[in-house]
């Protein structure tokens, strides 16, 4: 509590001086109410505008202003495509909200940069270090810069009756798996896969994939350290992705599928039972009750298998890929707001959002609170991973992950080649310098 | 003197604000955006890394891009061979006293009326694989001719000069006929009488006295086909393998969704220029003659 205050003051001078500096600050703070504490306002933007994820977190943000006399916290609850076009509105301007959501990445790199994110491994070092590996993509040059509050998978989500319809009795465990399901799906005359290539990223996805079995880990690291694509590890995950896609398991149309929107959508096609499975992270259940009338989405036949090994490949067959998001301060805001997200990361904070569903918690006291079955399992899967590797493309930041998602949705339309990725790739990387 | 510093007063105090707004969100974007266009930024944080023409090498060595301008060529060209004929052909029959006249034209004009993106995504449901297109398709048994509309990139471009065709016909036919009511009646009578047939009414005098109609509606079309966005971002997003990008939606592609901001403007500059080029080649060639014709015609009348 006192440190709360000692902090808050050294945050209101800095945030008075920031404002004097520039009229456009983003703290919004400043009228001193007396020797015993100031008002401070926190805007707080965060994309859970549904219930129960909604109210849950009015009520996190009404307990944090209780426990802190003179914190005020202005909360924004978006739609996750209107706040991705605000915050990218808003760090074009520098007014950015006080605590908001990171990706990690290269995104988060290219923030941190620009000086619009508040280094946190010092304000925040208990949290840091209670939620571990997990935090890694949210640091940058050993500096954390957010706290990751979901972290989820990617995997194949499938329709377990459609499975059985076909005879397959074991969800694919290598690719050889794969493609006899595919042809035991065709032969029963239902679509194996669907994939929103219309989004491109759905569709990278299985490239990502592809190359965390074809590459060992200090290979993707070096890579990425480097921005050198030249290991012959990304050709050859590319020469799979082209093998799996001349077999033509894909929905038909999947050049113009998009990923969840409206029941032609690729999620739409799994939940309606026009399609076997999908590759998608942790969120599709979610998504299919939303395109399904009862709410329901696939119900009692949702299963979920992670993506195959690879025969012969070089990286660890049982990595996983996923991501998540994080909560981030601005720079220049005041030190509450780093105590508010270290209470959004605490014990019950993240218990009370495993029990809603929000999400993968990140913070191992709330593993058991975790009430969705397949989110359980999924958590399950995530923590025995040996590691779990980004998104590329959040990985790499928009325009290298830009370059690399188109690239790969022209190998599905057949017009370019395995190399075609790895050269996109890397004349993007070169052009950043 | 003091009438003429009165006049000129008036006239800065009429124009200022109209020249100010068009000042501030026009010239000045377009300058920044010239000034943008040397550096390689990602829109956040200070632009310090001067490439020179780099961007506009890198733009017009993209066959993304140079795809992208073909694109809107072709959709140019298409636009006005279909919908010229047909427009004129629509408006002609229009034209002429008949039963439900006024219930047809309202039919014609009203994808016009519609919302781009209202019709886009109507149309974006009907074309969707199984969707009611194909089973219209199905149900007149011509099956064998269904084709993944939007999901094939041979086939994209023309699924959505279709669509665009359904929409701006409208205005081509109430331009046509707008124009038609500027054709003295005197005219077809004169023709009547010397025995001319329906067909060469139209031929001799219709069509050459709709002349500045019609060029003025190619000029339209022209630079809405150049401008288009929104109906391509609806059904296709650029899609499928950049098949039916246009520029605009090129500029979206690198600008907003790659942080590219320095290269998109080398882009939107590029797309300035090409549109200017093209307009004036039409002002030169095409529209000069209406302004030739003007006084042609007054001294005829004299």
């Amino acid at each position: 509590m006192t440190r709360n205050r000692a902090g808050s003051a050294v945050a209101l001078t800095l945030s008075v001086a920031l404002l004097a500096a520039c009229s456009g600050g983003t703290a919004d703070n400043g009228t001193d109410t007396g020797s015993d504490g100031e008002d401070v306002t926190l805007t707080w933007w965060h994309n859970s505008n549904a219930e129960p994820g909604q109210g849950y977190y009015e009520q996190v943000a009404a307990d944090f202003e209780a426990e802190n006399p003179g914190v005020t916290i202005e909360i924004s609850a978006l739609a996750h495509e209107d706040m991705l076009t605000r915050l990218n509105a808003a760090f074009q301007t520098g007014d950015t909200p006080d605590v908001y959501m990171e990706r990690g990445g290269g995104e988060l790199a290219a923030h941190v940069e620009a000086g619009l994110t508040k280094d946190i491994s010092e304000g925040a070092a208990d949290t840091v270090e209670k939620l571990g590996g997990t935090v890694a993509a949210w640091q940058v040059d050993g500096q954390t810069y957010a706290l990751p509050f979901s972290f989820g998978l990617v995997g194949f989500w499938y329709n377990e009756a459609l499975f059985e319809q076909a005879g397959i009795s074991e969800a694919p465990e290598t690719m050889d798996d794969l493609y006899a399901a595919v042809d035991a799906l065709e032969a029963a005359d239902i679509e194996p896969i669907a994939v929103g290539a219309g989004d491109g990223w759905p569709a990278a996805h299985y490239w990502y994939y592809l190359a965390l079995r074809h590459c060992s880990e200090d290979v993707i690291n070096n890579a990425v350290a480097e921005r050198d694509f030249s290991d012959p590890c990304f050709v050859a995950a590319g020469e799979s992705l082209q093998e799996l896609i001349e077999a033509e398991p894909f929905n038909t149309g999947f050049l113009a599928t998009p990923a969840q929107e409206g029941p032609t959508s690729a999620s739409g096609l799994l939940a309606t039972g026009q399609v076997a499975m999908e590759l998608a992270g942790h969120w599709e259940p979610g998504v299919m009750q939303g395109l399904t009338e009862d709410g329901e989405g696939l119900g009692e036949d949702t299963g979920w298998f992670t993506f195959p090994a690879v025969e012969g490949g070089e990286g660890d067959q049982s990595a996983a890929l996923g991501g998540g998001d994080a909560w981030a301060v601005s720079e220049g805001s005041p030190d509450v707001a780093v105590d508010f997200v270290e209470y959004l990361l605490s014990d019950e904070v993240q218990i009370g959002f495993a029990e809603n569903d929000m999400g993968l918690p990140t913070n191992p006291a709330a593993n058991d609170a975790v009430s969705d079955p397949a989110l359980a399992d999924l958590l399950a899967i995530r923590d025995e991973a040996p590691y779990v590797q980004l998104y590329f493309d959040t990985l790499f930041g928009e325009n290298i992950g830009g370059a690399m998602n188109d690239e790969i949705v022209l190998l599905f339309s057949g017009s370019t080649t395995p190399q075609g990725i790895v050269d996109a790739m890397q004349a993007a990387a070169d052009q950043e310098g | 003197m003091s009438g003429q510093v009165r006049k000129r007063l008036e006239i800065f105090f009429f124009v200022a604000p109209a020249l100010v707004l068009f000042a501030l969100f026009v010239v000045v974007p377009v300058v920044q955006a010239g000034r943008y266009s040397v550096y390689r930024w990602n829109g956040l944080g200070p632009m310090d890394n001067v490439v020179g023409l780099q961007n506009y090498v890198d733009a017009l060595g993209d066959q993304v891009f140079t795809g992208a301008v073909m694109n809107n060529l072709t959709i140019i060209v298409l636009s006005i061979l279909i919908q010229l004929p047909l427009g004129l052909l629509i408006a002609l029959l229009l034209n002429r006293e008949m039963k439900g006249r006024t219930a047809l034209r309202v039919i014609i004009f009203v994808p016009y009326v519609l919302a781009e993106v209202v019709a886009g995504v109507i149309w974006l449901m009907l074309l969707q694989p199984r969707g009611p297109v194909d089973a219209i398709f199905d149900a007149l048994g011509l099956g064998g001719l269904k084709q993944l509309w939007l999901g094939d990139p041979d086939i994209a471009l023309y699924t959505v000069m279709f669509v665009l065709t359904w929409k701006y016909l409208g205005l081509a036919v109430i331009l046509f006929l707008a124009g038609l009511q500027g054709v003295p009646p005197d005219l077809y009578e004169a023709a009547q009488i010397d025995g001319a047939s329906w067909w060469q009414v139209q031929r001799k005098i219709t069509i050459p006295l709709l002349g500045p109609t019609i060029r003025t509606w190619g000029f339209l079309s022209m630079i809405g086909s150049l401008q288009l966005f929104d109906m391509v971002w609806i059904l296709t997003g650029g899609g499928p393998a950049n098949s039916t990008m246009t520029m605009a939606t090129y500029l979206i592609n690198q600008g907003t969704n790659r942080s590219l901001y320095g290269y998109s403007s080398a882009v939107a500059v590029l797309v300035f220029v090409i549109s200017l080029v093209l307009a004036a080649i039409y002002q030169g060639f095409v529209l000069r003659r209406d302004a030739q014709d003007t006084p042609r015609t007054k001294k005829v009348k004299r």
